[in-house]
């Protein structure tokens, strides 16, 4: 099994313009730990939104390609997302679970995929579309299977040391915004 | 009727997603969106997604709105906190339940709470008294949230929606 840090690093590889919504926890300091950017936008809040935030953004951003990155633990925070991404089915979107089957921030608590249950069995029924396993390809497919996509990285549980994005929310979402959409962000 | 009104101002206002948990009271009003070509309605499982999908419409560029019934306020109060922090513009069109002549006891507690709990988590609510009111409200409630990035959410009194019975609601 890999190191988060090592599989978020080799996912986000060569990202180009891709938008990038990290979840609560872990995953933001996994994503800012391979390089920050104004076209991150990680959550240090609202456990179980990022999928959402992911699908908001991609319906509004039909041309781009939209990648969430979360962990076991904020993923079965908000299930229900995968049921309403499964519905609008934007084929733009790729949703990422590094799973180490633990709740990371809180003392490493076992979470439910600890005990067998399945992420990827829940994407599939809820209408997403599997990836590729090995990261490569899992990062091709980001970059170009038609969506919705959903796929499950097993990760080693192991503390990693903290690497933190800014926290300042209205930031977060000033600096995105004015990556993506230039200087008309500040005037719509 | 307010649904055709409140319509006509998303359309103006050039919002473009609508989120929605369904309710007997916004029935009219989430027919009038999925109909309507130039907006994406989007059912949701439960209203704290509305909330993330506001925010993610937002950092995409787009506008949107979200449609639920006042029992839903008690399941977005920690996710309004990421609003508040990012300073995200979110309209919310409450029609509300355990208000005025209410027949479910059930809603009572959360339909009393409604007001105070969104405004404790940060949030500006206005409350239209009439039907004829409902889209001048929305109207205005579209402007302060896309020109001052701020949390709004529109209370549609039970009175106004006019359900009095579950047999009524049942018969929608």
């Amino acid at each position: 099994m890999m190191n988060r840090r090592s599989v978020v690093k080799k996912i986000l590889e060569n990202r180009g313009e891709l938008l990038v919504i990290a979840g609560l926890g872990s995953t933001a300091w996994d994503i800012t730990a391979a390089g920050d950017s104004p076209l991150n936008f990680p959550m240090w809040g609202a456990m179980g939104q990022a999928a959402m935030m992911g699908l908001g953004l991609a319906l509004a951003q039909p041309r781009r390609r939209v990648l969430v990155i979360t962990g076991d633990g904020e993923m079965l925070m908000g299930l229900g997302a995968l049921a309403t991404i499964g519905v609008q089915q934007p084929d733009n979107l790729s949703v990422v679970v590094i799973d180490n089957e633990r709740y990371g921030e809180t003392g490493m608590q076992a979470t439910h995929t600890a005990h067998g249950v399945d992420l990827a069995a829940v994407a599939r029924g809820c209408g997403l579309k599997d990836c590729p396993a090995d990261l490569s390809s899992l990062r091709k497919a980001i970059h170009s299977q038609p969506g919705p996509n959903f796929a499950v990285v097993k990760v080693l549980a192991e503390k990693v040391p903290l690497v933190l994005p800014p926290r300042e929310g209205a930031l977060l979402k000033a600096r995105f915004r004015r990556a993506l959409l230039g200087p008309e962000a500040d005037s719509v | 009727m307010w649904p055709e009104l409140v319509h006509r101002e998303l359309a103006a206002a050039k919002v473009r997603l609508v989120g929605y948990v369904p309710d007997a009271g916004h029935k009219r009003l989430i027919e009038l969106c999925q109909a309507d070509q130039a907006l994406r309605a989007v059912l949701l499982s439960t209203e704290e997604e509305g909330i993330g999908l506001a925010a993610g419409a937002w950092l995409g560029g787009e506008r949107s709105v979200l449609l639920m019934q006042s029992s839903g306020v008690g399941n977005v109060i920690n996710v309004l906190g990421m609003m508040k922090e990012c300073r995200f513009p979110l309209v919310a069109l409450i029609t509300m339940r355990g208000d005025e002549g209410e027949f479910n006891p059930w809603q009572v507690p959360m339909g009393q709470a409604t007001r105070t709990v969104l405004e404790a988590m940060g949030t500006i609510v206005q409350r239209p008294d009439s039907a004829d009111e409902i889209a001048p409200t929305v109207n205005a409630a579209l402007r302060l949230a896309y020109s001052s990035y701020a949390s709004v959410a529109v209370l549609i009194p039970q009175r106004v929606i006019g359900i009095k019975s579950f047999q009524e609601q049942t018969n929608q």
